[in-house]
């Protein structure tokens, strides 16, 4: 393998390309070839800078496919790639931990004008997001509902809870579950009224992501208890926002999800 | 698979077999083909997995790594790492690293002789380093460094190049000899990345084999590249990992293993991913080569010894 520039070391300047220089002009297409990256024998490299350049839009939007898979569904394979090229363009991951990338890709969706007819598709992508979070959380088993039997009832409102490391709570103005769901179990979306708004759930009993639809009321009660608020004071928060919530209802389906993983110890 | 308490800094894990990788054929494992892999009547010689894919804190991805560690010994390959950053290594990245080797306890642990993170961006692809002292020096500092933090080898890989940089001095054989020697790694040979970046740099593979230090090798790489042109209609190889490793690779790996002797050998296939079987069969071509060898080999150094 020959040394490079062996021969024409002494006669000319060396131009020196340092990383920080490399890496502006990869996401810029508008920024030349660094001066002084070059092909063999010295030549121009323009094409082979740009396997670079396209390797990362390429890999990029290839794993942004791979956590919104339904966003990339609803909105098309061409609209999908030509929509996270801009993304990817002003926003790059921040780790190599490429399974967290894209957290704010649903606040970008609100603003990226030519989707907005869509009007449902950030929460999808919060939906995704939260699916995606939820498969990679810890592991923990769930609250055992006889621990919460045990409790004398006079006392039940004072109870706060664990809640288990996948839960989230993702609320829309629209509805972002049925959407979610019908896209991911490929089937198509007629029927689905995208106007009513929808709360949902997002948990992992064992190692299965599991989404439902909350009843009315259910997203402010478990995010009050996420949020390590009383059984009481999160029944207070479901009642002023629902004042048809049921009480029991949520609790049993809150138990059946697995959104918690233990009463938390007075202190 | 059976359900998996949740592992802890400092446990260690009875049920794992020996981690030490055969001689034999291996393949970079992917979650569609974890079922597949344990059901098959052939035993694939060791799985290697993106060390990235396995920094979660919990859920399936551990239960499949964990089925698969207690049946095959399991090579951690980094590719996160930027060992040739010019902002230096991410402390938080190390640690994560040590966390997964010390939870799965693989036979081999290599990274590459690239970066992909610059300020706060990471990039998602093996980007070239300048063969100059400077980054000579930084590179040996971070492998180094990481060596230390996991207590172990690290094995550095040779990346495929599509450009060089005007202000190189020193040949990648020269850079990467020099690497080895210093900081006591071993290497892992991508014979694919060879083959790739000798037709794009235009040099002869089997040259940059003879300048590389072979004995030092403890694992080899098997992929397949993509065919394209530069700017002035030079063939342009890319390195794809989408498709069969191309029989002029297999020739090069041929030679090599002639040479050297039989190496775990893995065959990477990350883009459009196929069923098992066909991941199978390259494995298994690569397993045939290995045999075929040994024997070789085993002769050759008792002529050797003989004489
Ligand atoms: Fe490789």
């Amino acid at each position: 393998m020959p040394r490079p520039d062996s021969n024409s070391e002494a006669a000319k300047t060396v131009r020196t390309v340092t990383l920080g220089r490399f890496s502006d002009a990869l996401l810029d297409p508008e920024q030349p070839t660094p001066a002084g990256i070059v092909g063999p024998d010295g030549k121009k490299a323009d094409k082979r800078f740009d396997v670079y350049r396209n390797n990362v839009t390429v890999s990029l939007v290839g794993a942004l496919a791979e956590i919104y898979p339904a966003v990339h569904r609803l909105v098309g394979d061409d609209f999908f790639r030509a929509m996270a090229r801009t993304y990817v363009r002003s926003e790059q991951p921040k780790s190599p931990l490429l399974f967290r990338y894209g957290d704010d890709f649903a606040d970008f969706l609100e603003g990226f004008e030519p989707a907005k007819k869509l009007v449902y598709l950030p929460d999808v992508a919060r939906l995704e997001r939260a699916w995606l979070d939820a498969f990679h959380a810890a592991d923990a088993p769930p609250l055992d509902p006889a621990a919460l039997a045990a409790i004398a009832p006079d006392e039940l409102a004072e109870q706060r809870f664990k809640a288990h490391p996948a839960t989230r709570v993702v609320c829309s103005r629209f509805a972002a579950v049925s959407i979610f769901s019908a896209n991911r179990s490929g089937a198509d979306l007629s029927g689905i009224d995208p106007a009513i708004a929808e709360d949902g759930l997002v948990t992992r009993r064992d190692f299965d992501v599991e989404v439902r639809t909350l009843p009315e009321g259910a997203a402010a009660f478990l995010q009050a208890l996420v949020d390590g608020n009383t059984l009481g004071e999160a029944a207070e928060a479901a009642v002023a926002v629902a004042q048809k919530f049921d009480l029991a209802a949520a609790i049993g389906a809150m138990l059946e999800a697995g959104a918690f993983t233990a009463i938390a110890t007075k202190d | 698979m059976t359900d998996i308490p949740a592992w802890k800094d400092g446990d260690t894990d009875a049920s794992f077999t020996d981690r030490t990788i055969p001689a034999r054929a291996g393949a970079g494992l992917k979650p569609s083909h974890v079922d597949r892999i344990l059901q098959d009547d052939y035993r694939i010689g060791f799985l290697e997995v993106h060390a990235e894919n396995y920094m979660g804190d919990g859920g399936a991805p551990h239960r499949a790594l964990t089925a698969i560690r207690q049946n095959f010994p399991l090579s951690v390959h980094g590719v996160g790492l930027s060992i040739g950053s010019e902002k230096g290594l991410d402390d938080e990245h190390i640690t994560r690293l040590k966390r997964v080797v010390d939870r799965y306890e693989p036979g081999l642990v290599s990274e590459h002789l690239a970066w992909s993170t610059h300020d706060l961006s990471y990039y998602n692809d093996l980007l070239p380093v300048p063969y100059d002292r400077k980054t000579l020096d930084r590179v040996c500092s971070h492998i180094d460094r990481v060596q230390e933090a996991l207590g172990r080898k690290i094995l550095l890989e040779n990346p495929s190049t599509y450009v060089q940089f005007e202000q190189s001095s020193m040949s990648e054989t020269e850079f990467i000899s020099e690497i080895a020697r210093r900081t006591g790694c071993g290497l892992l040979l991508d014979i694919n990345n060879v083959f790739v970046s000798a037709t794009n740099q235009k040099y002869r593979p089997l040259t940059y084999l003879s300048e590389f230090p072979l004995e030092k090798v403890e694992e080899i790489h098997l992929a397949g590249h993509a065919t394209d042109i530069d700017d002035e209609g030079d063939a342009l190889l890319i390195d794809a990992h989408d498709r069969p490793v191309d029989d002029e690779v297999w020739k090069l790996y041929d030679i090599v293993i002639g040479q050297m002797g039989p190496v775990p050998t893995l065959v990477e296939w990350d883009n459009d991913v196929p069923e098992w079987p066909i991941l199978r069969r390259e494995a298994m071509r690569a397993d045939e080569i290995l045999e075929r060898r040994a024997a070789n080999y085993l002769l050759g150094s008792r002529h050797a010894a003989a004489g």
